[in-house]
């Protein structure tokens, strides 16, 4: 079904993340986890198993030295609009449980709805979405440290990266105390954007020319990952590099890339 | 002769009737029996096993207060300056007045004697406790929607008295959110704060809707 709100009229809050700027040092993935009180595992090389709402990529251009170059890439949940907010996640979801706003554009996942069939795992071309194999352990007096703002996930169900919506509703509620409608663009910030100390995050209403993303994102060397496949995603990359804009999605050998 | 085996027979036939009869009257009210019993345990034992019944540690007396206080409700439950709501009181508000015994109440004796003097937080039981994954703004509605207090909260200001506090044994949250009446039906705007509650006036918001699976509002404007 179309949903009748025009998103150009609406928020749209996206990322743009410059992939020059970036060291790799994973800072924004462990202000993440702090943030929205994501467990630990016992063993957290487990991949299969550990949760990473945002994760940090190494990509390498395959290059023998003296060649060889390394970019790392930082990877949210990229909160895909695709065609009227059917976003591959939102269109599998059994349940309800995940959901595209067209007056934030993001994309939430509702703990409670979920029952685990993980089709949105499936669905998701980013590898975005996290199962829960276990329920959560916090080391003892580690739970004094929890967020009371983000609710837990219990055993069974898919969790991923919200953009921090808690962080939005806790500037709105200053908005409404001070009584004004619309918040400040720093008001609003992802615990990943504020925690990178390279300055390579740049968080915003992609919609807002007064926000830094909305020009941003206009940047010659912008891409976003897996661009063909349509899921119109709101997290943006710049990179200087060539090969690691072609990295971000399947080219064929002698294909030309959509950006220029 | 066979008059009389007809006779016979149809005398037969008759007790047969009548034995088959009264065997089904017993299963009928066996069943009765059954129905009403299982009827009283769903509708009325199992509610009271359901819920455990809690006095609040300190029986507070809205009234008396409200008297004393000039901003009204807001006087305690006040707005913090980043826009969160205090909820119920923290000691460090009551010892503004209450560091000594102020008048002849039983109860303001106790609090200040086990609380006040132990600088212990009173541990009271919050009727309106939402399950953790709810995200509630108080700002939103108390002062852009210009909501009152009353509308979801009871006429809670004019008690005199704190009501016994009841505890779902299962999920641990008050009965205030399932609802006082077992059959679910609902007279005042504050008998129960489930999600279709919410969504009574929710779904009359038109210039929020922008879900595109439900074409109703975001699930994140009240989820977290």
């Amino acid at each position: 079904m179309k949903n009748e709100h025009d998103h150009t009229s609406t928020k749209k809050f996206g990322m743009v993340i410059n992939l020059d700027l970036c060291t790799g040092c994973g800072s924004c993935m462990v202000a993440c986890m702090s943030e929205n009180n994501v467990p630990f595992k016992e063993d957290e090389s487990d991949k299969l198993r550990s949760i990473t709402w945002m994760k940090v990529y190494k990509l390498t251009n395959k290059r023998p030295f003296p060649e060889t170059d390394i970019c790392y890439l930082p990877r949210p949940c990229q909160h895909c609009e695709g065609h009227d907010g059917h976003s591959p996640c939102v269109s599998v979801c059994p349940a309800t449980a995940t959901d595209y706003d067209m007056n934030t554009g993001i994309v939430s996942q509702i703990y409670t709805r979920c029952f685990g069939c993980r089709y949105c795992m499936g669905a998701c071309p980013y590898h975005a979405r996290y199962f829960n194999w276990f329920d959560p352990v916090w080391p003892e007096g580690m739970e004094k440290y929890l967020n009371p703002n983000v609710s837990p996930r219990m055993r069974g169900i898919v969790e991923k990266c919200s953009f921090c919506y808690h962080r939005y509703q806790a500037a709105k509620d200053k908005a409404h105390l001070e009584g004004r409608k619309e918040i400040e663009e720093g008001e609003y910030q992802t615990a990943c954007t504020q925690a990178c100390p390279a300055g390579a995050i740049t968080f915003g209403d992609l919609n807002n020319p007064d926000h830094a993303v909305y020009s941003l994102k206009k940047d010659p060397h912008a891409f976003r990952l897996l661009e063909k496949l349509g899921t119109n995603p709101k997290v943006y990359y710049v990179s200087s590099k060539e090969w690691v804009r072609k990295a971000g999605d399947n080219y064929l050998e002698n294909e030309r890339p959509a950006w220029k | 002769m066979s008059t009389f085996n007809h006779a016979d027979s149809s005398v037969s036939d008759t007790e047969e009737t009548q034995s088959g009869e009264g065997s089904g009257g017993v299963v009928f009210l066996f069943f009765l029996i059954g129905l009403a019993a299982s009827l009283i345990v769903g509708w009325v034992v199992f509610p009271k096993l359901l819920y455990s019944q809690k006095h609040q540690p300190v029986d507070f007396n809205h009234v008396l207060h409200n008297e004393l206080v000039s901003e009204g409700c807001e006087s305690c439950h006040f707005f913090r300056e980043d826009g969160t709501f205090s909820g119920a009181p923290k000691l460090a508000q009551c010892i503004e007045c209450h560091e000594d015994v102020q008048g002849e109440s039983e109860e303001e004796r106790k609090f200040v004697e086990e609380y006040v003097k132990k600088e212990i937080e009173v541990p009271w039981l919050i009727y309106a406790r939402q399950p953790d994954c709810v995200f509630f703004s108080h700002a939103a509605h108390v002062k852009t929607g210009k909501m009152d207090c009353v509308t979801c909260h009871g006429e809670m200001g004019e008690s005199t008295t704190l009501r016994v506090y009841e505890s779902n044994r299962i999920t641990g949250y008050s009965r205030d959110i399932w609802g006082h009446n077992i059959a679910g039906f609902k007279r005042n705007t504050w008998d129960r704060m489930k999600m279709d509650d919410c969504a009574e006036c929710h779904q009359q918001k038109k210039e929020m809707l922008g879900s595109v699976q439900t074409q109703k509002e975001g699930c994140f404007v009240c989820h977290k």
